[in-house]
């Protein structure tokens, strides 16, 4: 039982771990870009924007069993098979860009226009803004929605196990679902359960430490609550 | 040094259009402390956001140093190489001061540099001299959130002095801070004006401001300039509104038969002892009811309330002495027909 498990742990990591670098990769620059052609943006371009909006969404619209079957052309296109631990990555990381992609979003509009602003009147182009400006100041949120990616990810990761990429939500199913080893499925949810604490637990560990940078002295417990998204009242940034 | 002719910035929204600036000409002098002030939605917002082309004008000229910056814009919303080089040498403070949160004081006054590709040892260099100089040398490895208002606005102020620009423009940069705080960053503007020979050119809505750091201002109403000039320019120009504001006088006669004068000083005229030369030379006793003088580079300038005995018809001598002293005198209340005849005649 326990080379089984360990096996499927690894299965997992290593699939989660790769899916969720493409999509970080992917989906940066795409989060980025929704923020930019928006109107008013720094790139503006309604029709560009209107266009990558909706792929994203027609994308997170697709259940990702459906995704994994629809995508098997390219799948086998990129790995040279359909099946397995490796041609589950394309899936995963395919699934998780757009989802990815609004999170960064999100996280790149809540930047002070003001910062923006004041890189511009000292002469900055875009690509300043983006990589001094928009990038470093939205980090902090942006380990969170990693964190949130990474989660999704280990549940998308079950259903991978249905093109025999193995991994523990796929032991969970097969051994402890369909035959009836209640044991080894309870084992399997709480390895999970440890797995996604660990993960979100460093998440949010490595988000906080960055907002401590941004200010000791009692400022930062405030941000935090800036970004935690409730109403956000003029009087935090002071 | 900054020139506006003709600035006009239309808000397009769905179907309504806002006039920001309507046809705005400004002009501010090399090495000047330039004021506009206006209330919330006069445009002046606009107009210094133009200044350096944050905001697009929709027509009309904006010449920088010589630089005619309309031209640089080209047509499309992004701003092109030539426009960028012409920012970087124009700097500008905010009035939530705008400094990146995740970098400490001495990477926020870096960051110009780096967009100006300022190699490493220098950019510190520079930035450490720039802390230095508004202050603020011990706070270099804080990051902003560890600092007060005044001391945040301090590093903006470094950072816009980044690119050596010779002209600072400065968008309410006192507005979100306390009047003690307000003093000490005002008085910083100045001696950076005078040491550096920086021009600038600052919006507020505080008279105050204007008041202790201006040697010109503009007065800015429903997108345009209704007054401008220099502080004595202004005094001279009867009935204007910034003069009055910036030299208020008060007092009320104190009997039926007195006269009560406003007397303006600017100039020359201001160099002699009026009050005393004329009470000898017509042996009358003058009461000053009010008061608001400024010594601006030795000359004073400012307003002085005084009242005589007897009425109007009585005085008229010692009045026309005044004006011959080259006084602007304003006659108040006599029976309510010369002050209105004089404001009449002042518009």
């Amino acid at each position: 039982m326990r080379p089984l498990l360990e096996q499927a742990c690894w299965d997992t990591l290593h699939m989660v771990g790769w899916s969720t670098l493409i999509a970080v990769v992917g989906g940066l620059p795409l989060g980025l870009l929704l923020v930019l052609t928006e109107r008013g943006g720094l790139l503006q371009n309604v029709l560009a924007n209107k266009v990558v909006g909706q792929i994203v969404n027609i994308a997170r619209s697709m259940p990702f069993i459906i995704l994994m079957v629809a995508l098997m052309g390219f799948t086998r296109w990129i790995t040279g098979s359909t099946i397995g631990r490796e041609a589950a990555i394309v899936p995963l990381a395919i699934g998780a860009i757009p989802f990815f992609a609004r999170l960064v979003e999100t996280a790149v509009r809540e930047v002070d226009h003001g910062l923006v602003e004041a890189v511009q009147a000292m002469g900055g182009n875009t690509w300043t803004v983006v990589r001094k400006v928009l990038v470093p100041e939205a980090l902090p949120s942006l380990i969170s929605s990693a964190t949130t990616t990474v989660v999704a990810l280990i549940g998308y990761s079950a259903m991978a196990g249905t093109v025999g990429a193995g991994g523990l939500g796929d032991i969970a199913i097969r051994y402890g679902y369909q035959r009836f080893e209640t044991d080894l499925m309870w084992i399997t949810v709480a390895v999970l359960a440890v797995v996604i604490s660990v993960i979100q637990f460093a998440g949010d560990y490595a988000a906080r430490a960055l907002h401590r940078r941004g200010g000791r002295s009692g400022a930062a417990p405030r941000l935090r609550l800036l970004k935690a998204g409730a109403a956000a009242p003029e009087v935090t940034k002071v | 040094m900054i020139t506006t002719s003709g600035l006009t910035k239309v808000y397009r929204g769905r179907g309504r259009e806002v006039t920001a600036l309507d046809g705005v000409d400004l002009h501010v002098r090399e090495g000047e402390v330039y004021g506009v002030i206006g209330q919330s939605g006069a445009g002046k917002s606009s107009l210094i956001r133009c200044v350096n082309l944050l905001e697009r004008p929709t027509s009309g000229t904006v010449t920088v140093a010589g630089q005619d910056l309309t031209a640089l814009a080209g047509r499309g919303p992004r701003a092109g190489r030539e426009l960028r080089r012409a920012r970087s040498r124009i700097g500008m403070v905010f009035q939530h001061f705008n400094l990146l949160s995740t970098r400490t004081v001495q990477d926020n006054v870096e960051l110009p540099l780096e967009i100006l590709g300022t190699s490493g040892k220098e950019r510190s260099r520079k930035a450490l001299e720039l802390l230095d100089l508004v202050g603020l040398a011990d706070k270099a490895k804080a990051y902003p959130a560890q600092l007060s208002g005044g001391q945040k606005q301090r590093v903006g102020i470094a950072r816009a002095l980044a690119g050596d620009p010779k002209v600072l423009l400065s968008d309410e940069a006192t507005s979100a801070l306390d009047p003690e705080t307000t003093r000490s960053i005002l008085t910083l503007l100045r001696d950076l004006n005078r040491q550096l020979g920086l021009t600038v050119l600052l919006i507020t809505h505080e008279m105050d401001v204007v008041k202790s750091i201006c040697d010109s201002a503009a007065l800015m109403e429903q997108g345009r300039v209704v007054e401008s000039g220099t502080v004595s320019e202004l005094l001279a120009t009867p009935g204007s509104e910034l003069a009055s504001a910036l030299f208020p006088v008060t007092g009320e006669a104190s009997g039926d038969d007195r006269t009560v004068l406003d007397v303006t000083f600017q100039g020359e005229a201001a160099t002699q002892p009026v009050i005393s030369q004329l009470s000898r030379t017509y042996n009358i006793d003058i009461s000053i009811l009010g008061a608001a003088i400024d010594t601006v580079g030795g000359l004073q300038i400012g307003r002085m309330r005084i009242e005589l005995p007897g009425h109007y018809e009585d005085n008229v001598v010692p009045i026309g002495f005044l004006r011959e002293q080259g006084l602007q005198i304003d006659v108040l209340g006599r029976a309510g027909q010369e002050s209105v005849l004089a404001k009449e005649g002042a518009k």
